[in-house]
């Protein structure tokens, strides 16, 4: 569950990026944060990964309060999501599973659970029998299935994703929605920042529109406005 | 039991690190090497040095030599007289045949040597003293006495020995300070590549929610692992050093006066400062500089 009363974001250089936002996602919710470029999305993103902190307002996420805890909580509350980014971030001379192990290994996961949790995830994301690829080895929307188990491997319960689809051609962006769908009926919250009016309209989830760091409309099955 | 596996993973972790950027890690070991050898020389030079000190004072004793229009009747007859001069301990009289015989000791190759006169030799006294700091004192009430020639003290030796000692020492410890701020630099550098070369993958360890000390301790073992090599990498390069110029010393120096400090004897001692700086250094110098960029 997220929690955003009265955030403002001002960062270190004076931009104003966030002025008194209020955004309520519960367990389980579907949501899609829409909004022109600049009007920041990716700074409440941010907030809530715990890469910034609000300069004013309060907050919760998932049980944390990023805005009054100790620096040491912060790795547990990233725990609890699951990242995922417009340029798929895989490391270059990793391969799949090597991808997916190391951050297990990162949270202190054994060996034997790595080895029972990967082929889970993989399955889930339909790349049975990649393990042993190379990101360059993978097309697009692969590499982009490949950092979603990555943000799944380690079971969170929220799935919080930047214009996941932002370098995909439709067909490999409509596949990557549809995965995140499953996902989130599997019972996983996920959050999703972006731009394609189409995908919005398509899904008929909740949509939260931001434009110039206020929050302008949220409506549940409504489209896209922004 | 997560602790054993962590630490096989740090110190995986870290010692793949040292291949993956295999030139600078060399880099940083060889200059862990040199510093550690040059601290090392000094130091031996130092220790050696208060060594054949301390063998000369052991000796505390001083040579008198008695004019040579002295019949070796009236020359003997002075023994009673020094011995009852202050910090006299043992007078010991020599004639210049003994000094003869006990200076061609050592030296029966020398041919020219074995026609020498013994009248080229004086009588002498073998004169032990008390106390070792008096001794210029005890030279001087020594000198008073008529009959006494002239005065061979190894006490110039001495002093060129504290000057030498003294010298190593203050080099030794300019030096071991200077070269472990700069060790302590190279580690830190090669940890900061380190650090930059797996940049991508520490954002998305943190991101994931890796700890700081997960992501910190590879790299303190790194830097443990530079340090470690370096210094078993200098202390056998110092002991192949030691023997060659202890074998350059015996075969130019016969003269009994160096007595070196066999390296055998000060191995352990060695190898263990050497460990220990070698791991300060590492560890110091990964912790430098790791220390910032784990904000976030
Ligand atoms: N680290 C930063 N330092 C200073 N200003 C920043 C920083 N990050 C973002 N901003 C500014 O804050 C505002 C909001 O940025 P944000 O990245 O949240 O926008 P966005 O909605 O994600 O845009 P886009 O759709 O282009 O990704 C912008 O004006 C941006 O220039
Ligand atoms: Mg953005």
């Amino acid at each position: 569950m997220i929690r955003l009363i009265d955030i403002y974001k001002e960062y270190d250089n004076g931009t104003k990026a966030l002025k008194g936002v209020n955004l309520r996602i519960d367990d389980g919710e579907f949501v899609f944060l829409v909004g022109p470029s600049g009007s920041g999305k990716s700074t409440i993103i941010k907030l809530i990964t715990g890469e910034v902190y609000p300069t004013a307002g309060r907050m919760m996420v998932n049980g944390f309060s990023p805005d009054n805890m100790r620096a040491s909580q912060i790795p547990l509350m990233r725990r609890t999501l699951g990242v995922i980014f417009q340029d798929f971030r895989l490391i270059e001379k990793k391969t799949v599973w090597e991808n997916l192990s190391f951050v297990m290994r990162a949270v202190g996961c054994s060996g034997r659970e790595t080895r029972r949790r990967i082929p889970y995830v993989l399955k889930l994301v339909g790349l049975e029998g990649k393990e042993n690829h190379f990101p360059n080895e993978l097309s697009g929307g692969e590499q982009q299935r490949v950092a979603i188990a990555r943000a799944l491997v380690n079971n969170p319960s929220m799935i919080i994703a930047d214009e996941p689809t932002g370098n995909l051609d439709p067909q490999r962006s409509y596949e990557i929605m549809d995965l995140l769908k499953r996902i989130n009926e599997l019972g996983t919250t996920v959050l999703m920042v972006t731009h394609e009016r189409d995908l919005v309209d398509r899904f008929g989830k909740r949509v939260v529109a931001i434009e110039d760091g206020k929050i302008i409309s949220d409506e549940t099955g409504g489209y896209y406005n922004g | 039991m997560a602790k054993r596996i962590n630490t096989g993973y740090y110190f995986s972790e870290g010692f793949h690190n040292v291949f993956s950027h295999g030139l600078m890690s060399f880099a940083a070991v060889c200059m862990i090497v040199a510093c550690l050898l040059i601290m090392g020389t000094f130091t031996l030079v130092a220790v050696n040095m208060e060594h054949m000190l301390g063998e000369l004072e052991r000796e505390n004793e001083f040579i008198a030599y008695i004019d040579e229009s002295y019949t070796r009747q009236q020359a003997q007859g002075l023994e009673s007289k020094l011995a009852e001069l202050e910090n006299v301990a043992e007078v010991t009289f020599v004639t210049k045949e003994e000094a003869q015989q006990s200076y061609l000791q050592g030296r029966e190759e020398v041919e020219l040597l074995k026609e020498l006169p013994a009248t080229v030799f004086r009588d002498r006294y073998r004169i032990h003293v008390e106390d070792i700091r008096d001794i210029s004192a005890t030279v001087d009430r020594v000198k008073a006495v008529p009959g006494v020639a002239k005065i061979t003290v190894a006490l110039e030796i001495a002093q060129g020995f504290v000057l030498v000692r003294n010298i190593a020492m203050g080099v030794a410890l300019v030096l071991i300070a200077m070269l472990m701020v700069i060790s302590l630099f190279i580690i830190s550098n090669t940890i900061k590549l380190a650090t930059f070369y797996r940049r991508e993958e520490i954002a998305i360890m943190k991101m994931c929610g890796a700890t700081n000390s997960f992501v910190r301790w590879p790299f303190v073992y790194e830097g443990m692992l530079l340090g470690i090599a370096g210094a078993v990498v200098a202390f056998f390069l110092q002991w192949g050093v030691y023997q060659l110029v202890c074998g350059f010393i015996d075969r130019s120096a016969g003269m009994g006066l160096v007595v070196i400090i066999p390296f055998a004897a000060m191995a352990t001692r060695i190898f263990t400062t050497f460990l220990v700086s070698g791991f300060v250094i590492g560890v110091g110098g990964s912790t430098m500089a790791i220390r910032k960029f784990l904000q976030v």
